[in-house]
């Protein structure tokens, strides 16, 4: 090749770049490792980590341990599909683009609104999306957002807001969900949008039509982060009134993946489709009058639209909307209400166990949840949790600096992976070491009750 | 001609820096997949093979293409199972939740058995073309070969069964991948940290910006303008309006480099940041880069590095040494994880030392003691831009290929990208004008079809008679400032075979332009479907499927559409 190109060395064809910007020869990198070498390497990191294989886990917070069948990356790791770009040649595509027109179809099922995306980073960002497309249809810059809304989802909008013209103003929770009274006093012909979270952060089921009702009433609109997986037993927030529903789509089909890659969403009315943001597939026929798809409305991106785009998501993460598809396809109608209803069981089973153990109690015990909810605890939750590790469980989430009031305590979630065994192991495990920790005495006890009221 | 002979009549002898390992070093090992030493016996002619090599891909099985997974449903039929909750009480969903927040109706999800999952999925993917099939040379996307091992690593439960929130003693393995890539990333970019929330490029060029807004403001000099040049790819200014920017665009030189004079006209001391690829987007190394860099800092501008060309440049020359400030890259082009179909990615983002407060929090710190932890007290942050830590499971796998590489390895992926780029510029060039004339190019080359376009040939005729030759076509149309844009990545995981049967059907393509264009604007024909009716799916848009008893049009709301029904096969 060198010959061909009249050259005698390959370095010479890094003339273009002047010699004082060549890097220093002696970089600091690894020595090239064969292939055993670095399944070896990699073997003895992975084996630094305390798994989900390993731990039971009560831990939820956004991303779930819902089982992932075996066929789901059985198929969406095929390299037909994983090792494919954006389908900009669709007559080269149609196995992605019909995959993700399906995935468009069963994410307007679960979320109750006609348009969907082809998928954005995660359920975070699909928020910030969801905000921006807020403003832009309302002209108004003004957003409230529940204090019931996962703290990570707050921050990220904290730091989207500084670049947009967003102004974030925070509406309490009262009782574990979020506060209508103070969503009709704050509400105005200022406000671009409601962000909600169903089921919220405390795991509590928020009564999506009632603040539908309060905010279109001031001519705004109500977006909604769902759990997909909450959908076999909640109505979708898209038949209750809201006008955008995002959500992390980790639960369908994707492993934990220590936070990523999963998936973010986001779905919409027909008469927002303009302001969309990212990949949107749509049906049309080829020159033989075959069914065919397609990416659509690409005016709406940033590859044609420039500055101007709805967003500047490029890549997004389509192969984990294909094993969402696959899971969801797995799941069948059956599936999604079988699998809501047993973790309905093993959340209410769990929060039932838990609060007959003496100091602890259910945080919101007459508000509706359906596989989260908090517990407070007689004693510091971190460290409780650290002690139930040597029992082989991850008990949930501390809130400790996440919720004010809440600083004792514990969210825990239970999905259909979750046995009796395990909330029974749970149950034991933490009366142990509450005992342990000398926090089970009647005084504590009462206390906590006192504090209660 | 046969891809046997160059473009020079020279014989092509099989050597093994032209089939280039994915799992190693340059030299001294053979290549997964690449037998070193064998001879081109069997080397494809031309339009070696069209894309339909599976006879059902174009829906000859089951009479016609594959259908939607929602009309394969039957009702009654599932693919999937749950254990009966032994012991645990049964919930009367009436008494759980209130009338109103619980379901009402069924969702519609397809009612299929796992033989029909796996058979919808599988023809699927027959329809699909990728890396694992053949040629990708995509300008821009770098679609090099996604070695396998990195798969296995990502898929080990030790990483795949982490969650997000397990306190940092849980997951100490994952931190030192991430502490060690960090610090890798920091030497390939000649910088000082890095964040690796940015689940993509663009997503890295919000956080990037954001960063240097907030830099800009902690001096009380807030700035309100970033300069692209006008070959920028179109995420740029996307993510400049995105971060509360305003865009200004220079003209590139005759030379299609950086215009020096045009950049000095716009820059003034309300620039934040001057944005852009190196090489560019036309596969031209900026020569006066550091006077570009002198001239940005000296209006107390930041210079801001797109890493979607860094594959040309890997461990031969650092960003950080050129002046720039701020660093994303795409390990889904450089570091070879798969797109996935368009994605997912992930676009680190690396900073010079006086931004490194500025990174998304928290970042992970070694302590004294050799453990490692999560940073959270970060005063200056600009906060979060991911839920969690980015998309790990991809950083991983870039870990597992930063690993087989090696530093060594490293320097000889952007040897053999550049040399790939060269050689098939080279054999192409007697077809094909180059959009600009400088050369050599680094890792890619934009072609412009002016001369085919004369001859009735578009840059879109020449990329769908592509398809019918076997390969994934070049970037079309872009950058804008080339007429009738090819641009052409080969990277360096392709095989001096597989250069020149490509090379081959380009040049049988130029030839049936001269000689006849039409039958280039019936192509493709052999693909599973021909050219679509784009300006129908946006007319009349359908973005999801509905059952045939229902209005199947985008103004039909789900939610008015009364109670389920049942899809049928």
């Amino acid at each position: 090749m060198l010959a061909a190109l009249g050259l005698d060395d390959v370095d010479q064809l890094f003339q273009p770049i002047p010699s004082d910007l060549r890097a220093p020869a002696d970089l600091d990198l690894p020595r090239p490792h064969a292939e055993q070498e670095v399944a070896a390497e990699l073997g003895r990191l992975a084996a630094r980590n305390r798994h989900l294989d390993e731990l039971t886990c009560f831990l939820g917070a956004g991303v779930y341990d819902h089982y992932v069948p075996a066929s789901v990356w059985y198929l969406a790791g095929r390299g037909e599909f994983a090792t494919s770009y954006t389908p900009y040649q669709p007559e080269m595509s149609q196995g992605v683009l019909q995959a993700l027109f399906e995935y468009q179809t069963l994410i307007s099922e679960l979320t109750g609104l006609e348009i969907s995306n082809a998928s954005l980073y995660d359920g975070a960002s699909a928020v910030a999306e969801a905000a921006t497309m807020a403003v832009a249809t309302t002209r108004r810059s003004e957003l409230l957002v529940s204090a019931a809304v996962a703290p990570r989802v707050r921050e990220l909008l904290e730091t989207y807001s500084r670049g947009l013209d967003i102004k974030l103003v925070e509406v309490g929770a009262l009782d574990g969900h979020t506060d209508l009274d103070e969503v009709r006093g704050k509400a105005s012909d200022q406000t671009a949008a409601v962000l909600l979270a169903q089921p919220n952060f405390f795991g509590v089921v928020e009564d999506v039509a009632a603040a539908a009702d309060l905010v279109h009433a001031v001519g705004a609109r109500l977006l909604v982060t769902f759990d997909p997986l909450t959908a076999g037993v909640l109505e979708p927030p898209g038949r209750l009134g809201a006008d955008v529903v995002v959500g992390e789509g980790q639960g369908l089909g994707n492993h934990p993946n220590f936070g990523g890659p999963a998936f973010g969403f986001l779905a919409c009315r027909p008469e927002d489709v303009r302001r969309l943001p990212g990949r949107l597939v749509g049906e049309t026929l080829d020159t033989a009058g075959r069914r065919a798809f397609v990416l659509t409305l690409q005016a709406r991106e940033q590859h044609i639209r420039r500055e101007k785009a709805t967003s500047n998501i490029c890549t997004n993460q389509t192969l984990n909307a294909i094993a969402a598809s696959v899971y969801l396809s797995w799941l069948g109608p059956q599936g999604l209400e079988e699998l809501g209803r047993l973790s309905l069981r093993a959340a209410r089973y769990a929060a039932d166990r838990l609060a007959a153990i003496p100091g602890v109690r259910l945080a919101f015990p007459h508000q509706p949840y359906v596989k989260e909810f908090v517990v407070r605890l007689p004693a510091d939750p971190a460290e409780v949790s650290r002690r139930l590790v040597d029992h082989g469980l991850l008990a949930g989430l501390p809130l400790a600096g996440l919720a004010p009031g809440l600083e004792d305590g514990l969210l825990v979630a239970v999905t259909e992976r979750r046995t009796k065994e395990d909330i029974d192991r749970l149950a034991d495990a933490l009366t142990t070491v509450l005992a342990d920790l000398g926090a089970t005495d009647s005084d504590r006890r009462r206390e906590g009750e006192e504090v209660a009221r | 001609m046969t891809s046997a002979t160059n473009g020079n009549g020279a014989q092509a002898q099989p050597r093994p820096q032209s089939d280039p390992p994915v799992g190693g070093p340059p030299t001294g090992r053979v290549a997964p997949g690449g037998k070193t030493g064998e001879p081109l016996s069997t080397a494809p002619g031309p339009a070696a093979r069209a894309f339909e090599a599976v006879p059902w891909a174009a829906g000859s099985l089951e009479g016609g293409p594959e259908r939607l997974i929602f009309e394969r449903s039957s009702p009654g039929r599932r693919a999937s199972s749950f254990p009966d909750g032994g012991g645990l009480p049964e919930v009367d969903l009436d008494q759980a939740l209130p009338a109103g927040l619980r379901r009402t109706a069924s969702v519609r999800l397809p009612e299929v058995s796992e033989r029909d999952l796996v058979r919808h999925y599988t023809r699927l993917a027959h329809r699909n073309y990728a890396v694992d099939l053949g040629f990708y040379p995509l300008g821009s996307c770098t679609m090099k070969y996604n070695p396998k091992v990195a798969e296995a690593a990502a898929a080990l439960p030790g990483f795949a069964r982490l969650h997000p929130a397990q306190p940092a003693e849980q997951v100490q393995g994952a931190l030192e991948l991430l502490a060690r890539l960090e610090h890798a990333l920091c030497e390939l970019t000649g910088l000082a940290a890095a964040t690796f929330q940015p689940a993509a490029g663009a997503h890295g060029e919000l956080t990037g910006l954001l960063i240097i807004r907030a830099y800009h403001e902690a001096r009380n000099d807030p700035r309100r303008r970033v300069v692209i040049p006008d070959a920028a790819h179109g995420t740029n200014p996307a993510s400049v309006r995105l971060a509360g920017f305003e865009t200004t665009t220079v003209a590139s030189s005759p030379e299609g480099l950086v215009d020096l004079a045009a950049l000095e006209k716009v820059l003034d001391t309300d620039v934040a940041a001057f944005m852009i690829t190196n090489p560019n987007t036309l596969g031209l190394f900026e020569r006066n880069i550091a006077r570009v860099a002198e001239l940005v800092h000296g209006v107390g501008g930041q210079l801001y590095y797109d890493g979607a060309n860094f594959n040309a440049i890997l461990g031969k020359a650092r960003p950080g040494d050129m002046g720039f400030d701020v660093v994303h890259l795409n390990l889904h082009k450089t570091f070879a994880t798969p797109h996935g179909g368009g994605g997912p990615g992930a676009g680190p983002l690396v900073v010079a030392e006086h931004l490194v407060d500025f990174l998304p929090a928290p970042v992970v710190v070694r302590d004294g003691d050799g453990g490692y932890r999560w940073d959270s007290d970060r005063p200056r942050s600009i906060g979060r831009v991911h839920g969690w830590n980015g998309n790990f499971g991809i950083l991983v796998r870039a870990f597992a290929y930063l690993l087989a590489n090696g530093g060594e390895g490293l320097r000889g992926v952007a040897e053999r990208a550049v040399l790939n780029a060269n050689y098939l510029l080279e054999r192409l060039s007697v077809a094909y004008q180059l959009g600009y004339p400088s050369r050599p190019v680094m890792h890619e080359f934009v072609l412009s079809a002016r001369r085919q376009k004369g001859q009735g040939a578009r840059g879109l005729d020449i990329a769908k008679g592509l398809i019918d030759r076997g390969f994934h076509p070049p970037t079309v149309y872009f950058p804008l400032i080339v007429e009738e844009a090819l641009m052409v990545e080969p990277t360096e995981t392709e095989s001096l075979e597989t250069l020149d049967s490509f090379a081959d059907a380009m040049l049988e393509i130029a030839a049936q332009a001269e000689a006849d264009p039409h039958p280039l604007h019936q192509a493709p024909v052999t693909a599973p479907v021909g050219r679509l009716d784009e300006a129908r799916a946006a007319r009349q848009l359908v973005a999801r499927w509905h059952p045939p008893t229902e209005p199947d049009q985008a103004a039909s709301d789900p939610a008015d559409a009364g109670p389920a029904e049942k899809p049928t096969s």
